[in-house]
């Protein structure tokens, strides 16, 4: 038995619902090396390691907030934080709360390599919920924050399971961010469980820049109906190791999903994507655009799963992972996966890594650029693709920014 | 403003320059020639500063100042630059982004106070005109999709842009058509001036006729054999570079 599993379920002995659901993941354990969907993220050290469960938000300084506009829910170490919160501006129709559904049997998340989910589905007692009525087109972004925040050195644990829920023909946008008050070493999990219903929009951005000692996993859950459209970016740049599982399923005809992000590994950090498409319905569609870097002894982990059910015939599912590999001593490991089923189908995938164009970047001195500006230049325009898609300007900007920051960091 | 002795490069091992001497004037067009293997393009690579030759004799002073030692970036704010033959497509850099980063950069590396958007602009403008480039290209990436014409000429805007001191051209001329050679030439003569100095590498006469060289200097098997008038240009395309495959380097001036 695991020190983590042992230490995560400490504090709900009394808790004879979620008891129940924790002794099923007590029992199966952590994924072991033999799992194929834990390969390349072992899960050795962390198994050692022990938590604390977060009890409260603490403190943190609200400036780290100021660019963050309403309406905005902020979460601190797991708890939402109402006096960092502000709904202002929230279209009046959109109903939130922060009660997390009641524990209980969740086949989705039986399996054993779902373990984070499958905790994250017992263990929360908090969580974004966010109901769309049908036909609300829901103007303001509403930004949901998470803050890792250092409490006199403990490393603690929290679990998070939000709803996001759009009705027929609803609109909004989500922005969802990850920041950092003060080095730590927590471990926040987390599972987001989406329901696009027909002919809605959902826009969703992440980006996680978690602290250089913090895990992190989250499971994004969404399910896509008739027509509808789902549009995502993230940008995975913070954490120690940081783990997004995303799966979308496309059960209503015409349903489009696209999955858009960068992953960007310096120092020692372990970032892994994995991706679970499943086209279900007929005529639905995908488009999947992620770059990945590494840099330092960091290590990038992109799996990009695409299934074509029987009868999802008319499915046009794209998939391009392209990478570079910018130090020796750095990885990437990336798995494109297709599975046809169907007939009809277009499916393209490609997935390369490579290193930065040295010739490019002779040519960017010879006009006299540094070569830490003509690198940043380069790997700047790498990531560029991806985050194209965004429409909003403001945020597609925003989101630039965040890179661009990044990776003058990276250069030195 | 530029003095090659006796430079002695290789590559890989391999000797390419085997005691070049040139020296050229402000104001000046010297034009290179000679035929494909001969190091032209080897000369301007290493006097824009690529990695990988490997310098075993001689000097190079670029007014004045040991050259061989800078960064390329460094001798970009010197004021010397290279017209590439290929020209590198970077997909997703922004020309006139890039353009600017790069002015600026030379600029703040000089000490002059670097350009804003506005004052860039006009610049662009200014040079745009000069040499019939369509202004839609300054808004795609780095030479991005653009035809071969294209991206010589936004060479040569790069060029009317960073206004330097020295100017190489490799090649410039290859696989231009005659409209496009001949926009090419108007912008390099746009850009004379009696304290710029041009070296125009090239393996075919024709582009000489646009821009009139005052010296025109014969290289083969990594030596200036032959130096001469624009006249030398001419026998050399009337004759071959077989003409001059028996003649003797002259002395080190």
């Amino acid at each position: 038995m695991s020190a983590l599993l042992q230490s995560l379920a400490s504090g709900f002995e009394d808790d004879a619902g979620r008891r129940a659901a924790l002794e099923a993941v007590l029992q199966d354990g952590l994924p072991g090396p033999r799992s194929e969907a834990w390969k390349y993220t072992p899960l050795r050290a962390l198994e050692r390691r022990e938590f604390a469960s977060a009890d409260h938000a603490p403190e943190i300084d609200a400036t780290l907030l100021e660019d963050i506009p309403a309406p905005r829910l902020v979460f601190v170490n797991g708890r939402h934080a109402p006096a960092l919160s502000d709904m202002a501006g929230l279209d009046a129709g959109v109903e939130t709360g922060l009660q997390a559904s009641a524990a209980g049997g969740d086949d989705r998340y039986a399996d054993r390599d779902a373990v984070f989910a499958r905790l994250a589905a017992s263990l929360a007692r908090e969580g974004v919920q966010v109901k769309v009525p049908a036909g609300t087109r829901v103007e303001a972004p509403l930004h949901v924050v998470f803050v890792g925040a250092a409490q006199d050195g403990a490393e603690l644990a929290w679990h998070l399971r939000h709803r996001i829920e759009l009705g027929e023909g609803a609109r909004l946008a989500l922005i969802e961010h990850h920041l950092v008050a003060g080095d730590h070493h927590h471990l926040d999990n987390a599972l987001m469980e989406i329901e696009v219903g027909a002919h809605g929009v959902l826009e969703h951005a992440r980006i996680q820049s978690g602290s250089d000692g913090a895990t992190a996993f989250l499971r994004t859950q969404a399910t896509l109906q008739e027509s509808a459209h789902y549009r995502r970016v993230d940008l995975e740049l913070g954490g120690a190791l940081s783990r997004h599982e995303l799966n979308v399923q496309l059960v209503g005809d015409n349903a489009r999903a696209d999955a858009n992000g960068v992953l960007l590994a310096d120092g020692r950090r372990h970032l892994d994507t994995r991706l679970g498409i499943e086209h279900i319905a007929r005529d639905t569609s995908s488009g999947l655009l992620w770059r990945g870097m590494a840099t330092g002894r960091g290590r990038v982990v992109f799996h990009g799963g695409i299934t074509i059910q029987a009868g999802a015939d008319g499915t046009d599912a794209k998939l391009s992972n392209k990478n570079l590999l910018l130090a020796p001593n750095a990885e990437i490991d990336t798995q494109p996966v297709l599975v046809i089923h169907a007939d009809e189908v277009e499916a393209a995938h490609g997935a390369t890594v490579g290193q930065l164009d040295e010739e490019a970047l002779f040519y960017l001195r010879t006009r006299g650029l540094s070569e830490r500006e003509g690198r940043i230049l380069l790997t700047e325009a790498f990531t560029r693709e991806p985050l194209s898609a965004v429409e909003d300007p403001v945020l597609r900007e925003a989101l630039e920014e965040q890179v661009v920051a990044k990776l003058q960091g990276v250069a030195g | 403003m530029l003095k090659i002795e006796n430079l002695h490069a290789s590559i890989n091992g391999r000797e390419i320059l085997k005691g070049l001497s040139l020296e050229l004037q402000p104001g000046q067009v010297h034009a290179i020639m000679g035929p494909n293997g001969a190091g032209k393009s080897t000369l301007g690579n290493i006097l824009a500063g690529r990695d990988g030759y490997e310098i075993t004799e001689g000097t190079v002073e670029f007014e004045g100042k040991p050259l061989l030692d800078l960064d390329p970036e460094e001798r970009a704010a010197a004021g010397l630059f290279l017209a590439f033959q290929y020209p590198v497509e970077i997909p997703g850099v922004n020309n006139t982004y890039f353009l600017r980063s790069s002015l600026n950069a030379q600029r703040k590396a000089r000490g002059e106070e670097e350009l804003d958007s506005m004052q860039f602009l006009k610049l662009v403008r200014e040079k745009l005109s000069v040499l019939h480039l369509d202004d839609k290209l300054l808004h795609r990436g780095v030479n991005e999709g653009f035809s071969g014409g294209e991206k010589k000429r936004n060479e040569i805007f790069q060029m009317a842009v960073l206004e330097p001191k020295l100017a190489i051209l490799d090649e410039t001329d290859s696989g231009l058509d005659i409209d496009a050679l001949r926009h090419v030439a108007e912008g390099v003569n746009a850009l004379r001036s009696p304290d710029r100095a041009f070296l125009v590498i090239t393996h075919y006469q024709r582009l000489l006729e646009y821009i009139r060289p005052d010296v025109v200097h014969v290289l083969a098997d990594g030596r200036i054999v032959e130096s001469g008038g624009p006249e030398l240009a001419e026998q050399l395309e009337e004759h071959g570079y077989a003409w001059v495959k028996d003649r003797i380097a002259p002395e080190v001036a």
